[in-house]
């Protein structure tokens, strides 16, 4: 109980406004849930999906671009106080340590007091360690067109350190427990104009949307499913984007207000996401359709 | 951007080396338009080259069909470990970009 209340003071507290930058949501008469239908294990769609995925992954991935620019991002003296994060900033296993950091995040960060993901220990990094300002990162947070943001770049970067490498989200933390607990509550939080909670469509084995088969968050398999992937380049638009995005998107599916950026409901998400897939191989950065 | 980023890798799987070359291009079409409703200028690569150890062995023509941020691959055989692979290109403003790589075992 203690955790819904903090989860209806969080959506209270660490979102705007619906509006300006989406579009309208589909509210009001007529609007009904896509369908979801159940289905069996493995049809041939699915299998036809995989073969296309792998093709992708074999062939070459742009990300590798990205991940050389945050490289040259992560070495750079750069902001206000001219120094490099490899230098300054602490991913959880050391300062400038971060081969294997992206897969033990999101973790506790006592400098900070918060439990933090990638994305948002280096942007507190950013700010905390350069000099850099919140607001200004938080302006333009995530790619679009030919812009991408430097904290894309670095966190594209600081996650292929850790291909074919183990998730282990410390969850043995009660700092990380609390968090974790917390996200499940937000995943089974229905509100919205369609009265949806994420639960509604990923909290069940075998459904779809269409073509579309959607993981069962709770489940270690379903979770490993969310958490490939990302960072990942998404080929329609040429873009690079985050795990941090990928949440803010699933919010705007669901017609719910934006979340803010790096913010506390983000963290807690992709803390219950990330520990469900806990001892699975995370395979590096991702390319999309 | 300024520079234009190339990564290469070269495997050598028996005789044949398996070459992988990412380049970042905005490979823009010059039909496209911004968010003002302007067209963007055509800016694509119009010539890749692949040189081994100093020699040309393939020359392609690209045009506006090749997406941005292109991955190219493609095999050479003969080629021996420690072969410097060199993959240039020329696009239609002029600007040319190159990036090497040593073969590795695949």
């Amino acid at each position: 109980m203690k955790y819904r209340i903090a989860v209806v003071a969080m959506l209270a507290l660490g979102m705007q406004p619906a509006g300006a930058q989406d579009k309208p949501a589909a509210t009001g008469k007529g609007a009904k849930p896509p369908a979801v239908m159940p289905v069996g294990p493995k049809d041939a769609a699915t299998l036809e999906f995989e073969k296309f995925r792998s093709q992708m992954e074999q062939q070459g991935n742009p990300a590798e671009l990205f991940e050389m620019k945050g490289e040259e991002l992560w070495k750079a003296k750069r902001g206000p106080n001219n120094v490099a994060l490899a230098a300054s900033c602490d991913l959880g296993l050391g300062i400038g340590v971060v081969k294997g950091a992206y897969v033990q995040m999101p973790r506790y960060f006592a400098d900070a007091g918060k439990v933090m993901d990638a994305e948002r220990r280096i942007v507190w990094c950013m700010v905390e360690k350069q000099g850099f300002k919140f607001d200004d990162l938080a302006k333009k947070p995530f790619a679009k067109g030919s812009f991408t943001p430097e904290q894309t770049s670095l966190v594209t970067y600081v996650a292929a350190q850790s291909t074919n490498m183990k998730i282990a989200v410390p969850l043995k933390d009660p700092h990380v427990r609390e968090v974790y607990e917390i996200g499940k509550e937000v995943v089974a939080y229905r509100a919205g104009p369609y009265d949806f909670s994420c639960n509604t469509c990923h909290g069940a084995d075998g459904k779809r949307i269409r073509m579309q088969n959607l993981p069962n968050l709770s489940t270690p398999q379903g979770a490993l499913t969310a958490v490939l992937g990302w960072p990942g380049y998404r080929m329609t638009g040429s873009v690079m984007l985050t795990h941090q995005w990928r949440m803010g998107d699933c919010f705007r599916q669901q017609r719910f207000p934006q979340p803010k950026y790096a913010s506390d409901t983000v963290t807690a998400l992709l803390t219950y996401m990330t520990a469900n897939a806990n001892g699975n191989m995370y395979k590096g950065l991702g390319i999309k359709r | 951007m300024a520079s234009y980023p190339i990564r290469i890798r070269a495997l050598l799987k028996g005789d044949v080396t398996f070459i992988t070359a990412i380049v970042s291009h905005p490979m823009e079409t010059g039909i496209r338009k911004d968010d003002a409703g302007k067209i963007i200028a055509a800016h694509y690569i119009q010539v890749l080259t692949v040189e081994l150890n100093g020699k040309k062995v393939m020359e392609s023509h690209l045009n506006t069909a090749v997406s941005t941020n292109p991955v190219f691959n493609f095999k050479v055989k003969g080629a021996k470990l420690g072969d410097k692979i060199v993959v240039s290109w020329l696009d239609n403003l002029g600007e040319k970009g190159s990036g090497e790589a040593t073969v590795i075992p695949g």
